[in-house]
């Protein structure tokens, strides 16, 4: 048979040999959907940020005083000086206090000891490229590790809520019965109280901090995926596939990874991406509320947070920073979801 | 009717001792321990033992669910343990802010979005349809953080239109002058991706053999989209909005953080920060009631749009 192969691809107009595999078929899919490949490449700079920002290559140093505070972006020029208060400064000889202060005997030897401490005045920029918040912070550091956490926990989140839904569907699926049971009953109870509920009620006894984010997230977000698959392993059990594998002696554990998971992974690989763009905004409303990652952290959450508080002030380029590099990043998400969606389920596309 | 009634209540029992023990098990496994969060933190051991011996945290776990269910069934969940306000007093007095902001939000979001999507599904492929799927794209990307931040700013402290916060006692004010800028911002938050949804269902219609037959035998555009397709797509719609419903109840907890709306979403926020555990507790099992029972509304609901649906 073999000796034959080469002889019949050879051939013009003959189909090739073998048939080309889903993902092959699917990367083609995906390759002809310009929008696609245009998200895929920012998604993929972004991916290449924070691999940077995790290996502290960039933005190591977002927690240091860079700026004078409120520095504004570059493009506006440096802050005017704020108006001279009107308070007059005293005339006369300063006032002796030193009978009636507490403190005055102290005073010189403090003087002494924070001369022997060596302090170093930071230069500090009148503007930065994207500004400064409260602190001096540059802000376009801050965006850049913040897109890191944020962007780490949603797809940590993600692939837990996958992991989870994934193995309790197939589970369900491939057994039915009591087991299937079960886990129905499991379902019930985690879809009869509202999302939004079972997030706090997690968080209240979670505590704070970037693993407590993921895990929140994670075991409460298995559901939909988990419905999903039950369905697909409800549908592949009784294939002829499958049970000719039965028959010739593949074990249940067997079946379920090694011969229907694999028929199944488009579903789990499109479900995981819209799971990811759910829990980047949950992540950001968590950490908005203070529920999400700890103070010394910075999220796309924690900087929507200060915003708030310098928007008022007039300070609205942290806004701006944290909004812009989150809409760049859900919208290229968003979109190469759709279109992998597009390529690797021929059947529903078009119908969003 | 009544058969099937009794019977999907019937069935909600296991579903609602599950809901129970989660709860249970969760606040009493991985939370703190209760006695240490009501002692606080100058408590002396003693003082502690003493909460532990009231709240029956020494008995045996089985004890306690029994505890945890007798609370469940006599809705006597105690006092808060932050403002040692009672929990059922909390829910009476928190429920009614809640309900003025949502109710808007909830019939406006559909009155809106419903029609919104029989238009764009009518003139779909068309350049309006796809630069509305691109706005609505972007437009969900960004947080809706970023939408209340920069309204409130804008229409309240900027343009002065609407105070910036604010609730008062009469339900007249609240819906004039407080209620109309949170409902605003939410609408134009929610109605995006309500749109888009309703749009895919409208689509599935519109495609079907019956509105071709409806065009062949002459029938007028309206009317085929409003009587025939509208009842149609209607079903996927109403699920839809049954499963915002029981939102209605917690509130849009961001919404009511924002404008100091003293709603139940707020309040069971500050319960969370607080480690309030009887509050969260409480609204938890219930508002998962509520939903249950708003499920099997629905269902019955699908029976009154469908005459071909069979409830068994």
């Amino acid at each position: 048979m073999s000796a034959v192969l080469p002889t019949t691809s050879a051939l013009p107009g003959l189909a090739p040999a073998r048939s080309e595999s889903t993902w092959v078929g699917a990367w083609r899919r995906f390759r002809s959907n310009r929008v696609g490949l245009w998200s895929l490449v920012v998604v993929g700079g972004f991916a290449l940020l924070m691999l940077l920002s995790a290996f502290g290559w960039v933005a190591s140093d977002w927690g240091a005083e860079r700026a004078v505070a409120n520095a504004p972006p570059t493009f506006l020029g440096p802050a005017p000086p704020p108006v001279a208060s009107v308070a007059v400064a005293p005339s006369g000889p300063p006032l002796d206090l030193s009978a009636v202060d507490p403190l005055a005997p102290r005073y010189r030897e403090w003087a002494e000891r924070a001369a022997q401490l060596a302090t170093t005045e930071p230069t500090k920029l009148q503007t930065l490229p994207f500004g400064a918040d409260r602190l001096g912070r540059d802000v376009l550091a801050k965006a850049v590790k913040g897109t890191q956490i944020s962007v780490f926990v949603g797809v940590l989140a993600a692939l837990v809520a996958t992991l989870i839904g994934t193995v309790l569907g197939a589970l369900g699926g491939f057994f039915g019965g009591k087991v299937g049971d079960l886990l129905e009953w499991l379902y019930n109870v985690f879809t009869a109280i509202p999302a939004i509920l079972l997030i706090f009620a997690f968080a209240a006894v979670a505590g704070r901090g970037v693993q407590s984010v993921v895990l929140i997230l994670g075991l409460t977000g298995w559901t939909g995926i988990y419905r999903l698959i039950r369905a697909e392993f409800l549908k592949h059990a009784v294939r002829d596939y499958v049970r000719a594998a039965e028959a010739v002696g593949a074990s249940a554990a067997a079946r379920i990874f090694r011969h229907i998971l694999p028929n199944v992974s488009h579903v789990i690989l499109v479900q995981l991406s819209i799971l990811v763009v759910g829990f980047i905004k949950a992540e950001v409303i968590l950490s908005y509320l203070g529920l999400g990652v700890s103070v010394d952290q910075v999220s796309w959450g924690t900087m929507l947070a200060e915003a708030q508080g310098e928007l008022i002030l007039g300070y609205w380029w942290q806004l701006v920073a944290a909004t812009t590099f989150m809409a760049v990043f859900v919208t290229a998400f968003s979109l190469m979801t759709d279109a992998m969606r597009d390529a690797l389920d021929p059947k529903l596309r078009g119908l969003e | 009717m009544t058969a099937y009634l009794i019977r999907r209540l019937w069935q909600m029992v296991p579903t609602l001792i599950g809901v129970v023990l989660l709860v249970f098990v969760l606040f009493k496994q991985f939370g703190g321990d209760p006695a240490e969060i009501l002692g606080g933190l100058n408590a002396s051991p003693e003082q502690v033992d003493a909460i532990r011996e009231q709240l029956g945290l020494n008995q045996p776990w089985w004890v306690q669910l029994g505890i945890f269910a007798k609370q469940i069934v006599t809705f006597d969940w105690g006092r808060s343990w932050a403002t040692n306000e009672s929990v059922a007093n909390l829910f009476a007095t928190r429920l009614p802010a809640t309900l003025t902001v949502m109710t808007p939000i909830l019939l406006l979001d559909a009155l809106l979005a419903i029609p919104f999507a029989l238009l764009v599904a009518y003139v779909r492929g068309s350049l309006t349809d796809r630069s509305i799927m691109i706005v609505t794209t972007v437009a969900l990307s960004i947080s809706f953080l970023v939408y209340v931040i920069v309204g409130q700013y804008f229409f309240a402290f900027r343009l002065g239109w609407f105070p910036v916060q604010g609730w008062s006692d009469s339900l007249l004010t609240n819906l004039t002058v407080y209620v109309p800028l949170p409902v605003l911002l939410a609408v134009l938050v929610g109605v995006a991706p309500q749109t888009r949804l309703y749009r895919t269902f409208f689509l599935d219609e519109i495609g079907q053999d019956y509105v071709r037959t409806a065009r062949a035998k002459g029938l007028g555009e309206p009317r085929i989209l409003l009587t025939h397709v509208m009842r149609n797509a209607l079903i996927p719609i109403l699920t839809n909005l049954a499963v915002a419903l029981p939102g209605i109840f917690v509130g849009s907890f961001l919404i009511e953080v924002f404008f100091s709306i003293p709603g139940l979403g707020r309040e069971v926020l500050l319960a969370v920060n607080r480690s309030d555990y009887p509050v969260i507790q409480a609204v938890t099992i219930y508002l998962a009631v509520i939903t249950m029972v708003v499920n099997l509304a629905t269902d019955v609901l699908y029976k009154v749009v469908d005459p071909r649906v069979v409830l068994k």
